[in-house]
This record gives C-alpha cells, sequence and structure tokens, in this order.
C-alpha cells in the first residue's frame, strides 16, 4: 500500500502535540457551549495574542462532566478548571500559562473529601470511569481530521486493508465479544457475518444516530465530538461486509453532530480515507449523512430504513432480517453510533485485550448519559459490570440535597425502573433485562425520594402514546388506553383493579405490538407496578400521593411552629393563597392554592408540608 | 412444499404461503380485518396473531405476514394470542363504538367491551387497517388518499383534507373498507366522495349512470383505449 498523505500527517503531528507541547483545550460539546465554552476560547485566544503567548487552543468535544461546564485543561500539566467564565481568562493566561501557577478557586474540589484537585484523573467523577471510547473526545477539535490521525486515528482502518481479510475482521469481531450499543445487544459480529453471507448487491452500512431517549445524548456527544471514530468503525464494517455505500441517520436537531459528520466526511474523502479506492486498495466505499425529523420510532431499524427511502417512518414486520432484506431490501448492516466507535478499538488494541473489559456476556465499555436528581450530571463511560451504585454515588456523586435515592431508570421511555436494593447489580445487556429493565442506548434518569413512581410511569406512557407510529393497533390504541389511566390515577380518579387492568394490558400489548417500541413501552408500568405497587395502590385506595408530586392528591400547610412569619412565602405565592401576620404562623388557603411549589422554595425554615 | 402443525393437526401447504391462508384453508378460522386479498399485507391490526414454536423458542407473530416453515408448531387458540386479540378488539370497540362489524365480531369471539376505556366520538368506524390507502396506492395507482399525523391522532385521507385532483372517484376505498367507515353517496348522475362531487357518465346504450367521467378518462390514458370505447356500461358491453 502506498504512503498516504495521511500517513505523513499523522507523522508530522505526533512532533507538533508531543508530551511537552503547551496547549488549552475547551470542551465545547452542546452542554458547555450552552454554558458560554465559546466565548471562553475566544477570550482566551485574544488575551494569548494580547500577552504576546504562542498557544493553541482547542475547542474539543464533550469531556462528559456537563455539570461543571464550561471545563478547559491546560497542557502539558493537565490542569483542569471547571465552571469558567469569561472574566477568569485574563489570570488564567497571565498564571497558568505563563507562570504554570495553579488558580485555586477554579479547580474542582472534592464535597466529601473537601480536598482540591488538580487534574482530570483525580475527579472522582472521572477516577472509575474507562474511558476508551469517549475519552478521545478531550484530545482532539473534531473539526480537525489531523487531531484525528495525531491520536493514531484511521490506524485501525490501515491495518485492516493491508493487513486483513473481511473473515480475519469478523472473527476479531466475535472474539472481542462486541454487542450491539443501541440497545438490543446483539453481537455486531454475526451481523456482519449474516450481511456478508447474503445475496444481493448492493449492501448497505448504516450508523443509527437518531437518538431519541429523553435525556440521552452519549450518540450526539460522539458524533459531536469524534465523528472520524464513528467514520473509522464504518468503513472497517463496510470492507467487512462487501458494501460501498453507507448512512449515518442522524436527527435534525443535531445540527453540530450534522455539521460536524459533514465536515469530517469531506475531510476523509480529501485524504483518500473515504470515496474510491480507499488508502490506494480497490476498496471504496462512500457515506451519505440522511437527516431524520426527530421521531422516536425511527431509531427502530425498519422505521429508519422507510425514514432514509423517503418515506413515513413506519416499522414493518421483521420476520425478514434486515441482514437480507434492510434498506430497499438489499442487505444492511444497522450498528447505532457507539457500536461503530468502538470497532476501530478493538482492531488497534486487539479482541484479546477488548474482551478483557466487562463481564462474562457483555464485553468492553459502556457510555451512560447520567442525569435526572443526581450531583454529577454528564456523560460516563464504564466498564461493563461496573454496578449502579459506583456510577451514582462513586461518579454521580449521589443525590442532591442528602435526599434518599428511590430509583434509576435505565434504557430510556421503554426501560425500567430498578429500585435501590438492585443497586448492586452489575450493569450489562443480561442482568438489566434480567430485573425488567434494559441497557437501551444507556440512559439513567436517576430518582429520589421526591419523585413519585407513578407519575414517572405517567410521564413516559404519554411520551412513548406521542411518539408511536399509529400503524399497529395494540401500541397506538392500547399504549393511550394505558397512558389514560396513569393520568386518572394521578389526579385521583383511579379505581379498584387499574392495577391489574394495567399489568393484563401491558402483556397483551408486548406480546401483540408489530415493532419494539410497543413491545417495550409498558415497561415502566410494569417495573414501577413490579417495584413500587404501594404507591399505585396509595394513589387508587387512599387517594394518597406518598412523593407529595401528583397535584390533585397533595395539600400544603404551614407548620406553625417551624414558621417565623418572615412572609417570604406569601410574597412569592401568585395566586395570594398564603396570608398572616408579621413575624407569626402564616396559613395557606387550601382553595386557592395551585401546589405550584414556589413556598416551598421560598421557604428557608422548612415549614411548609406536603401531605 | 412445507409440512408444519397447527393446533395438532398437520398441514402441507406450497413454499412462500402465509400461515394465515394455510391456516384457513385447513378449516381453521382465524380474525383478521386488515388482511385484504387485493392489497399487499401490512400487519396492523394484529388480530391475526398466532403462537409459533420453532426448537426451544415461543413467540407470537402475525399469521398475515408469516410465512409457513418446515416443522413449526403453530398454536392459534393459546392464551397468549387469546390475550392479544381479547385487547385488540376491546380497544377497537373503545375507538368505534359504533361499528356493527366490530360488534359482530367481537361477539362471534366472545369478547365484551373493557369499561375502563372510555369510549372515543370521533373516531368514526375507521379501525386504520389502510386498506383504503394501499388499494389507492397498489390497485388504483393514484394515492388520493394517505396517512397522517401518528400515534391515536393518525387519520386517513386527502391532503390537508382538502379536495384531491388525483382522485378518480372509483370508490375502490369504500370497497376494501371493513367497516363502512368511507362515505361515498351517489345521485342519479353525481357522486360524492372524499368532499369533492364527480359527474357521472351515462351509458351509451342502456342511459344507466355507471361510472365517473374522471376515473373512465383514467382508464383511458392508463390502457391507451380511446375513451369513445367506455363509454359503454359492462351490462351493455
Amino acid at each position: 500500500m502506498k504512503e498516504t498523505q495521511a500517513h505523513q500527517i499523522e507523522k508530522d503531528l505526533k512532533i507538533n502535540y508531543g508530551p511537552n507541547k503547551k496547549f488549552i483545550t475547551v470542551c465545547a460539546g452542546t452542554g458547555c457551549r450552552a454554558y458560554g465554552s465559546l466565548k471562553v476560547k475566544e477570550a482566551l485566544e485574544a488575551e494569548l495574542a494580547k500577552q504576546n503567548m504562542q498557544v493553541d487552543v482547542l475547542a474539543t468535544g464533550c469531556l462528559g462532566f456537563c455539570e461543571k461546564g464550561p471545563m478547559i485543561v491546560i497542557h502539558p500539566d493537565k490542569y483542569f478548571y471547571h465552571s469558567v467564565k469569561v472574566e477568569d481568562v485574563p489570570e488564567i493566561v497571565s498564571k497558568t500559562i505563563a507562570k504554570g501557577e495553579v488558580i485555586s478557586k477554579l479547580l474542582y474540589r472534592d464535597p466529601d473529601t473537601k480536598k482540591t484537585l488538580f487534574r482530570e484523573e483525580d475527579l472522582p467523577f472521572y477516577k472509575k470511569q474507562l474511558r476508551v471510547v469517549f475519552g478521545k473526545n478531550g484530545m482532539l477539535e473534531p473539526t480537525r481530521i489531523e487531531d484525528y490521525l495525531a491520536i493514531d486515528g484511521y490506524q485501525a482502518l490501515g491495518k485492516v486493508l493491508s493487513e486483513m481479510t473481511p473473515d480475519d475482521v469478523i472473527n476479531e469481531v466475535k472474539k472481542a465479544g462486541l454487542r450491539g450499543r443501541g440497545g438490543g445487544g446483539f453481537p455486531a459480529a454475526v451481523k456482519w457475518e449474516g450481511v456478508r453471507r447474503a445475496h444481493g448487491d448492493p449492501k448497505y452500512v448504516i450508523a443509527n444516530g437518531d437518538e431519541g431517549d429523553p435525556g440521552a445524548y452519549m450518540d450526539r456527544s460522539l458524533m459531536e465530538g469524534n465523528p472520524h471514530s464513528v467514520i473509522e468503525g464504518m468503513i472497517i464494517g463496510a470492507y467487512t461486509v462487501g458494501s460501498n455505500e453507507g448512512y449515518i441517520y442522524v436527527r435534525n436537531e443535531y445540527p453540530l453532530a450534522v455539521t460536524h459528520l459533514t465536515l469530517a466526511i469531506e475531510a476523509a474523502k480529501k485524504m483518500g480515507l473515504l470515496g474510491k479506492n480507499i488508502l490506494g486498495t480497490d476498496f471504496s466505499f462512500d457515506i451519505h449523512i440522511s437527516k431524520g425529523a426527530g421521531a422516536f420510532v425511527c431509531g427502530e431499524s425498519s422505521a429508519l430504513f422507510a425514514s432514509i427511502e423517503g418515506r413515513a417512518g413506519e416499522p414493518r414486520a421483521k420476520y425478514v432480517h434486515a441482514v437480507e432484506k434492510g434498506l430497499w431490501d438489499k442487505p444492511t448492516v444497522l450498528n447505532n453510533v457507539e457500536t461503530w466507535a468502538n470497532v476501530p478499538l478493538i482492531i488497534n488494541k486487539g479482541a484479546d485485550w477488548y474482551a478483557s473489559i466487562g463481564t462474562e456476556g457483555s464485553k468492553g465499555t459502556k457510555i451512560f448519559s447520567l442525569v435526572g436528581k443526581i450531583n454529577n450530571t454528564g456523560l460516563v463511560e464504564v466498564p461493563m459490570g461496573t454496578t449502579l451504585y459506583e456510577i451514582i454515588y462513586d461518579m454521580g456523586g449521589g443525590i442532591p440535597g442528602g435526599r434518599k435515592f428511590k430509583a434509576v431508570q435505565t434504557g430510556g421511555p421503554s426501560g425500567g425502573c430498578i429500585p435501590e436494593s438492585l443497586l448492586d447489580i452489575p450493569v450489562d445487556f443480561d442482568k438489566l433485562y434480567e430485573v425488567g429493565s434494559m441497557m437501551g442506548s444507556g440512559g439513567m434518569i436517576v430518582m429520589d425520594e421526591t419523585s413519585c413512581m407513578v407519575d414517572v410511569a405517567r410521564y413516559f406512557l404519554a411520551f412513548l402514546k406521542e411518539e408511536s407510529c399509529g400503524k399497529c393497533v395494540p401500541c397506538r390504541e392500547g399504549v393511550k388506553r394505558m397512558s389514560d389511566i396513569l393520568e386518572d390515577i394521578c389526579a385521583g380518579k383511579g379505581k379498584d383493579g387499574d392495577i391489574e387492568i394495567l399489568e393484563e394490558m401491558s402483556k397483551a400489548i408486548t406480546d401483540g405490538s408489530l415493532c419494539a417500541l410497543g413491545g417495550s413501552a409498558p415497561n415502566p408500568v410494569m417495573s414501577t407496578i413490579r417495584y413500587f405497587r404501594e404507591e399505585y395502590d396509595a394513589h387508587i385506595k387512599e387517594h394518597r400521593c406518598p412523593a407529595g408530586v401528583c397535584k390533585a392528591l397533595i395539600t400544603y400547610s404551614i407548620d406553625a411552629e417551624k414558621c417565623t412569619g418572615c412572609g417570604l412565602c406569601a410574597k412569592v405565592c401568585s395566586v395570594r393563597a398564603i396570608t398572616g401576620e408579621k413575624k407569626k404562623a402564616h396559613i395557606i388557603d387550601k382553595d386557592k392554592c395551585t401546589r405550584c411549589g414556589a413556598c416551598i422554595q421560598s421557604c428557608k425554615f422548612d415549614a411548609i408540608n406536603v401531605k | 412444499m412445507v409440512n408444519f402443525t397447527v393446533d395438532g393437526k398437520n398441514i402441507s401447504v406450497p413454499k412462500g404461503t402465509m400461515l394465515l391462508e394455510a391456516i384457513r384453508d385447513a378449516g381453521i378460522s382465524i380474525p383478521s380485518l386488515c388482511a385484504h386479498e387485493s392489497v399487499s399485507r401490512s400487519g396492523a391490526c394484529r388480530l391475526c396473531v398466532v403462537e409459533i414454536k420453532k426448537g426451544n423458542r415461543t413467540r407470537i407473530v402475525t399469521s398475515c405476514l408469516y410465512a409457513a416453515e418446515d416443522g413449526l408448531i403453530v398454536d392459534t387458540k393459546s392464551e397468549r394470542v387469546q390475550n392479544v386479540r381479547r385487547l385488540v378488539m376491546q380497544l377497537l370497540l373503545a375507538r368505534c363504538p359504533e361499528s356493527d362489524v366490530l360488534q359482530k365480531m367481537a361477539e362471534d369471539m366472545g369478547v365484551e367491551g373493557q369499561p375502563r376505556f372510555i369510549v372515543d366520538t370521533d373516531k368514526g368506524k375507521c379501525i386504520l387497517c389502510r386498506s383504503c390507502v394501499r388499494v389507492c396506492e397498489e390497485i388504483v395507482g393514484v394515492s388520493a388518499i394517505g396517512l397522517f399525523s401518528r400515534g391515536s391522532d393518525k387519520t386517513v385521507g386527502t391532503p390537508f383534507m382538502e379536495k384531491s385532483d388525483v382522485c378518480i372517484g372509483c370508490g375502490a376505498c369504500v370497497y376494501v373498507c371493513p367497516t363502512g367507515h368511507i362515505v361515498m353517496t351517489s345521485t342519479e348522475d353525481k357522486r360524492k366522495i372524499w368532499g369533492r362531487t364527480f359527474k357521472m357518465q351515462a351509458c351509451e346504450k342502456c342511459g344507466k349512470y355507471f361510472a365517473p367521467v374522471d376515473q373512465l378518462k383514467y382508464i383511458s390514458k392508463k390502457t391507451g383505449t380511446p375513451l369513445k370505447e367506455m363509454m359503454i356500461c359492462t351490462n351493455c358491453r
């Protein structure tokens, strides 16, 4: 194989970004951008110019610790500054960049040990993570292919094209034990093998970037932060199955991902890594971007194909699998974005290394988006088999305000809620399924004692009711009726026997639905009934919401002993339901009260009771 | 030929036969609403589900879309099957309380409505089986009607519910509709469907109005038969 331009650039860059090179990375993931990280980057560049310093500033992809954005890392010392404001920039440049002094107010302080921590890897949030896929985000500017090449990017592709046959690749991926990260957990190598052997031409390779779960954004952050890793994985997959055409299906609500992917595809083509005769071989492969309109159901394979084909995103019965008849009825490999990003890693580091991470049945790492009632909101990448406890408490920093953990919802809207008693389970594909939830694409929504589990089920069913494509009866009508019943229960109109009806419907909807959306839609209901049945009973039989969430079932009152009569609550009450004399206990007019919760927020004496 | 068993009975059918046909031909009845013989299959109604056993794995499939396989063990009346059918029927009864077809079917199946469901009042008799949409696209070839919105708001109609320019007033959609939801009214020389009024052609021989002019024009264009030759009704031809 001829020496390519890509190889030369890679060599040059290794010198440029050597271990002693001084440069700054600014997290420019969507979360940090919202915090104003691009302004911080601009300010850094301006200040560096002002102080006559030649230091590169890289706008990288998401670093994961979204709770503390904007974040910057100063190399080569790797000082980690969080919650950086534009006002901090002159000091950063004159002290840290110029003299190597740290600014302690910008460093992370461990809330438990009260110790100040200097580097990213010292932070409890990062310490137990194994960021083999996601960690590269912090080392490159996603719009520059040179940065990806500098960290051994496209090495795996070079190796595959020069040393490996398609069967070698399949064997390697099989040995590694890679399973689909989109939720199904289907062995990737088996799928590839199926397409490689399938009759039909052309064959297609697709990356599923239609991340639709509320609160999940790991695929987004991968596509935005390291688009080349996804593309490299796809090219390797295409070579393996014998495909010359691929698609990345990404939702249009991810404009930054679309931009970065588009730029990455163009850059890879320019360097001969994509397009005709890749790296001088006779293998050609091209990738198109297909933008979806943001329908949850389009993450389902057959609906995704329909959407790419230009039809309404509706699934079809999959008795003939996509490996034989997928996009345009041709053999198709469809893998999730994260699955593809794992492929170069397996080739570079070897199947044995990869298979040494994880559990018996689930190998490698998984990225989770940790959101909800959690101190450290963000994205974590952990070895399969890490316990929920470690993720929520060690990395996530536990529940805010010292409140009590109640449940964690995994697997997105059609996943299940896992209670405290199961926090010690190792997280992998099979274990989560066993306890009535699923891996899904990796969403993790944490709930505490102020979350009502019936309300949670109601919320997810309302979401799924809206997102049902409406093709088959059990999903379209059934999920709607279940949602109606849950609305009733939360509104205090639940009836005896509702739980049994919900259980019966759940089974029939799971069995009878056309696709996985309907098939898994009852999960939030089934798992909350399984683990939190007493909360349903309290709503239906006692007309009581134990968590104090369902407005129709709660009343607000003021504890006369705790109330100091400061009058703050009366001031914030928009319906003037609170009255009382200064310095004397106030009272709430229950008829006027809309249970908005503003008074609770305002009270400094914990004097407002919700029952 | 493939050989398999249904409810303990051995059946042999040509390869490619769908379970629904194979089972019905064997004299075992299976309810269905969306599998019309003249259009492609969609698997939307889920009434024709059966339980299949293949090796150690048991699962529910729609018989209208699942091709018969050697050695398959099919159960058309298992508890899981009955549960799905009962729920589907109850859901359809709540959606279309006025449909006599559904009521009769439910009675035959021994299914009663679920009182916990509050019945819809705005869906008419449409169960969204999409037979009409398929016939308009696949047989007539004009795609005058389609589906829009999603979830329970899904509706069949012409684009933006406006009068369709491409509809030829043939009434194929009315013919395939299993519940009689689509309304077509005819007077002597006029036919009204999907909000549009069509002029009818009188037979040059007997004088009876027999087809919309637009339909005859469309057939003439498609088949190359001169329009003049089409002015005679099928009875007089």
